[in-house]
């Protein structure tokens, strides 16, 4: 088996928020400053970690009739977990977060792999699969939020870029995330069909 | 006095919270049955019906049996199996009494469970402070069934626009998600037009 590769392709080529659709909630609606999107990058990391380790080393004694529930079971504990873990440590960043933490639960994501990946694949790769799709959604993160908040707040990191500057506020809110994404998506296809036509050329 | 509250959080919870274009949650039915009018009516019922019911549940679990355990910290585990079942139970009993609304709404049941506008809404209830009100479990069933209205509104006009898109000239790149992204920014735009809006 290739390691390497079950690693990276979380990160592109089955990238979860751009290429699979999923795990769109909290793509958006995090994505207002880039610490936020980093902490719930690494809290959602985190939670696949645990749940894609679990899965993978209870995968053989599970009647298939019951999975999904176990599995929900498992990733809830996880959530807990974080959720606990950063209100005890990070009060700001649970307070900013807010109701999308214990949301972790229904990130399509985690069970995604869970159900697709873990369930049938060894522990080792199980893992590499994690952290790969980990990073890619937590690359997502960033990338949206990096745009939002430099237009949405004119800051980076909570530190003000142009003084005396208004930013565009719609960038922060709602409508923002979904333009943004949108543009983001737009781009993507724009690349992929320069790609196919540079190889029907060839 | 109990009616205007119960009004307030109605309005707010359809217009100025809506739960898809303010809240930004449950996007993965918004965007994957919105493609034909009435299959998002028949998702749009289904998510009224479970969100008042899942309300009403989570709210009573919440505070006659985790609170006196201390154990409220358990919340996000409990909801999810309490949502999970209550989705189940819904569907088996709409088939044993009305086949007819089971046509209807039955493919949709499944795919409530992971719609996190549901758990969104009971998390909501209790972080709303509901559970110290007088008519506590009255207001979360409101506001369970507001979320629900607002999200079958958005969905609605979403798939009208959808169904006109189908037949526009759009690039060929943009086809598919991103249009319907760059749509839901201009829908969410029209919706802030309520933020702000005081009701009494």
């Amino acid at each position: 088996m290739d390691y390497f590769k079950e690693f990276f392709k979380g990160v592109w080529e089955k990238n979860p928020t751009f290429v699979l659709g999923i795990g769109m909630c909290p793509t958006l609606a995090v994505s207002t400053s880039v610490s936020n999107a980093i902490w719930m990058g690494i809290g959602t990391t985190f939670v696949l970690f645990g749940s894609n380790i679990l899965v993978s080393a209870i995968r053989n004694i599970v009647p298939s009739h019951v999975r999904i529930p176990i599995f929900i079971t498992i990733i809830a504990t996880f959530v807990i977990i974080v959720e606990l873990t950063l209100k005890a440590y990070q009060p700001a960043v649970y307070k900013a977060l807010g109701i999308y933490i214990p949301l972790i639960v229904v990130n399509c994501i985690i069970l995604g792999r869970a159900e697709e990946f873990a369930a049938k694949n060894n522990i080792p790769a199980s893992i590499l699969d994690a952290l790969g799709m980990g990073l890619g959604f937590t690359l997502n993160l960033t990338v949206l939020s990096f745009i939002r908040e430099i237009l949405g707040s004119n800051k980076l990191f909570g530190y003000t870029l142009i003084p005396g500057f208004k930013p565009a506020l719609l960038m922060i809110l709602a409508p923002g995330a979904f333009f943004t994404l949108g543009l983001l998506l737009w781009g993507m296809n724009v690349i992929k069909a320069r790609t196919a036509r540079f190889k029907r050329t060839e | 006095m109990e009616i205007k509250i119960l009004f307030t959080i109605l309005i707010s919870t359809i217009f100025i919270n809506n739960y898809v274009l303010s809240r930004i949650l449950g996007l993965c039915p918004y965007l994957g049955v919105s493609k034909k009018l009435d299959s998002a009516i028949g998702m749009g019922l289904a998510v009224i019906f479970v969100m008042t019911i899942a309300s009403f549940f989570t709210f009573i679990i919440y505070k006659f049996v985790l609170i006196p355990f201390h154990i409220e910290y358990l919340r996000t585990i409990a909801f999810i199996i309490v949502i999970a079942s209550l989705v189940q139970l819904v569907e088996m009993v709409i088939e044993k009494i009305s086949p007819a609304l089971y046509q209807a709404l039955g493919i949709f049941l499944p795919l409530i469970t992971t719609n996190c506008a549901v758990l969104g809404v009971a998390v909501l209830n209790i972080d709303s402070g509901f559970i110290t009100q007088e008519f506590g479990l009255l207001n979360s069933v409101v506001q369970g069934f507001g979320a629900g209205v607002g999200f079958t509104l958005a969905l609605l006009l979403m798939a009208g626009i959808r169904e006109r898109l189908e037949i526009a000239m759009v690039p060929e790149n943009l086809k598919g998600l991103p249009i319907t992204f760059i749509t839901a920014g201009l829908m969410a735009m029209a919706f802030l037009g309520f933020s702000g809006m005081k009701i009494f």
